[in-house]
């Protein structure tokens, strides 16, 4: 250990010894001011430059990537849009096809009953015959005066007979001719009807064929969008590949739930055909494995049963096949999914078995003897599981469907989370290095405080100079060069 | 093209490392070697030995080895092993396996005579010779005894032993009369035993006398 009093100057006078050698550290750190200085400033450069530089970098890099995922992102959306855009053509076709290709038939239709109203409608304008002009020599056989002589009157009274009977038979005429107008009438009826329908379905065809035709213009007008790379297409594709994304998300996970359950069905079994004691790694015994690689192939086959359907469309070269060999391969992975949910089917029977086996084991074993459970009750859970056995591998085919949603889904949802991750990273450099600028500057002020002396004293002299130079020329402000160490 | 190339090989490289890498060759059977102790009063007792064979025949899996053997006034030979079995990695076969050892230990345990003398360390280490051949990756001794050794002149088993990376569980420890005038006596005795297998690079010393908390057999201390 050396001697603790070493440093001191005056070993007795420890305050004294401290002044003094402050006064000469201090003349010192002032000798050493501009230098010091430059070297805080240069390790603040050192510092903070880099990771300045680091941050805008990164900002670029964001910027570039952000650019790449519009395009990617439009590109991906013009192309759906263009199939949705197809679809809504073809079933703008299809609905054309079945409602107007009767058109001609149902127009002439139409035709061939308004002409028959309107020559049913002329009939009925014909109007009954008028009253015969004798009502004017009625009229002046009635102005005669019979002036009392029976010849007279008993001529009068024929001719009113006979203009009674008359009447009588023009009356019936003119009512037989109006009941005829009548039932001529009455048979429009079956007439207005069928028109009346006849327009109806035609006003029906119409409005369905308008709402397709408003659908492929809503689906045109974001296709306009999208063509015009607004960024509000942009944000509308990214929100719908978040939302996809989420969907697709929940609906694996649930498929996954499906997995594991099929898992569990044929796990124990397996163990019957490549053994139970080994192991792939500590806690994964190559049973279970073995039972994971049949739940892969089934999902694999299902996905290719699907890509051959052209319901999905990872694999183009598959759904670039010609017609015959895609009919092969569908056929082919039915066949094989077919088989494998047969094979899980009579596993789900052989863990049943081995679960069966074991418990009488178990049984025989114990000290107390079991309940026997018989009857067909016992027979509802190998019934179960062998039925789950051959449902689950179907089931779980459909998981392509989701999955391609995903996998398209994930590259923008990746790719806006990257973006946003290098920015926030590019903040934080930024952040980082004015810390560094900053803490350079306050360890610039906190030397020049541990050197106030000497800097007090290169004051006064200065502003002495000043004032004598004052007289002479322009005064020099001495702060300038102290109290600004950056400047 | 060529990141393309780079990147698939890679990948494969990766995951044939990964292959080679996840495979884990150390063993994980378990290997369970009984010695039933059938000297003297003691022989009373085997009929409870049959309990604890069943635990252990319903709690081994496929792929595990089993053996009984009996604890007789000389039992370092493969004559007094009474059953063994490695069981067949397929539960079926295994579950076949496990009927006929217990039918077999059944009968022996229903005709047991009893001995003059108890070599427990004899047992020991045929016991050891047996576990070591399976190649288990967990070993273990199950004595049911009173672990009172009581050797003939002629017998010699003062010598140290060796039970390297094997489980030692004491079962059905009973005590004798003298235990019962003297507790230290058969704390002693425990306490030898302990100090004795540890000493031979025993793994685990462990007492289960109360049968019903057999399961404490493969819980690790």
């Amino acid at each position: 250990m050396g001697n603790p009093t070493m440093w001191m100057i005056w070993p007795d006078n420890a305050a004294l010894s401290i002044l003094v050698l402050a006064l000469i550290a201090m003349v010192a750190l002032y000798a050493a001011r501009a230098p010091m200085h430059a070297l805080l400033r240069s390790a603040s450069y050192t510092l903070g430059g880099p990771l300045r530089l680091a941050a805008r970098w990164l900002s670029g890099v964001a910027a570039e990537l952000r650019a790449r995922n519009k395009a990617v992102l439009l590109a991906q959306g013009r192309r759906e849009t263009g199939q949705r855009i197809e679809r809504e053509f073809e079933r703008l076709a299809l609905l054309v096809q079945r409602d107007l290709q009767g058109y001609p038939t149902l127009q002439r239709k139409l035709l061939e009953e308004i002409t028959r109203v309107e020559e049913d409608y002329k009939k009925c304008g014909e109007v009954p015959p008028p009253p015969p002009d004798w009502v004017d020599a009625v009229s002046a056989v009635a102005k005669i005066k019979t002036g009392g002589g029976e010849v007279v009157q008993k001529i009068l009274v024929d001719i009113r007979q006979s203009l009674e009977g008359i009447h009588d038979k023009a009356l019936a005429e003119y009512r037989r001719a109006y009941q005829n107008r009548h039932s001529i009438l009455e048979g429009f009826m079956p007439y207005w009807r069928s028109l009346d329908k006849t327009m109806k379905q035609v006003d029906k065809n119409m409005t369905g064929i308008q709402e397709a035709a408003a659908a492929v213009d809503a689906q045109m007008a974001t296709y306009k969008e999208i063509a015009a790379r607004s960024d509000e297409a942009e944000s509308q594709l990214t929100n719908s590949a978040f939302t996809q994304f989420a969907i697709a998300a929940i609906v694996m996970a649930v498929a996954l739930g499906g997995a594991f359950v099929n898992f569990k069905l044929i796990a124990l079994p397996m163990s019957e055909m490549v053994g139970a004691s080994d192991y792939i790694t500590a806690t994964l015994r190559t049973s279970e494995v073995a039972a994971l690689v049949i739940i892969l192939v089934e999902a694999s086959m299902g996905l290719f049963v699907m890509e051959s359907l052209r319901i999905t469309h990872l694999f183009p070269r598959i759904s670039n096949l010609d017609d015959r060999m895609r009919r092969r391969m569908i056929w082919i992975s039915l066949s094989l999914l077919f088989l494998l949910a047969g094979i899980e089917s009579a596993l789900a029977l052989m863990r049943d078995m081995l679960i069966a086996d074991k418990q009488a084991l178990l049984q025989s074993l114990a000290t107390t003897p079991a309940v026997v459970n018989e009857g067909w009750l016992g027979h509802i859970p190998t019934a179960g599981q062998m039925v789950l056995g051959f449902i689950l591998p179907f089931a779980l085919a459909f998981v392509a469907v989701p999955l391609e949603s995903f996998i398209h889904s994930a590259r923008t949802v990746g790719g806006a989370l990257l973006v946003h991750l290098i920015y926030a990273l590019g903040f934080a450099l930024r952040i980082a290095a004015n810390v560094v600028r900053q803490a350079s500057r306050a360890l610039v002020h906190a030397y020049d405080v541990l050197i106030v002396l000497p800097l007090l004293a290169e004051h006064t002299i200065h502003a002495r100079k000043g004032g004598a130079a004052g007289d002479e020329g322009e005064r020099v402000d001495p702060r300038e060069s102290t109290l600004h160490p950056l400047s | 093209m060529r990141i393309r190339t780079v990147a698939a090989s890679f990948l494969v490289a990766c995951l044939a490392l990964g292959a080679a890498g996840c495979t884990d060759s150390r063993s994980h059977a378990q290997a369970v070697y009984l010695l039933v102790d059938t000297s003297g009063t003691y022989a009373k007792q085997a009929d409870k030995a049959q309990l604890v064979i069943n635990y252990l025949l319903g709690t081994l899996n496929p792929g595990d080895s089993l053996a009984v053997a009996r604890v007789v006034s000389r039992s370092f030979s493969e004559k007094d092993i009474v059953a063994k079995a490695t069981f067949d990695t397929r539960p079926s076969e295994a579950n076949a396996q496990k009927r006929a050892f217990r039918a077999k230990t059944e009968t022996f345990l229903r005709h047991v005579q009893p001995t003059a003398h108890t070599d427990i360390t004899g047992g020991l280490i045929q016991g050891a010779e047996f576990l070591n051949e399976t190649g288990a990756g967990t070993k273990t001794v199950i004595i049911f005894s009173d672990m009172q050794e009581d050797l003939d002149k002629v017998t010699v088993r003062n010598f140290p032993i060796r039970l390297d990376h094997i489980r030692v569980i004491a079962v059905n420890v009973t005590k004798l009369n003298t235990d019962n005038i003297d507790p230290r006596l058969y704390l002693g005795r425990l306490d030898a035993w302990h100090k004795r297998v540890i000493a031979a690079g025993a793994s685990e010393w462990k007492v289960i006398n109360d049968l019903e908390r057999l399961n404490a057999i493969f819980r690790n201390s």
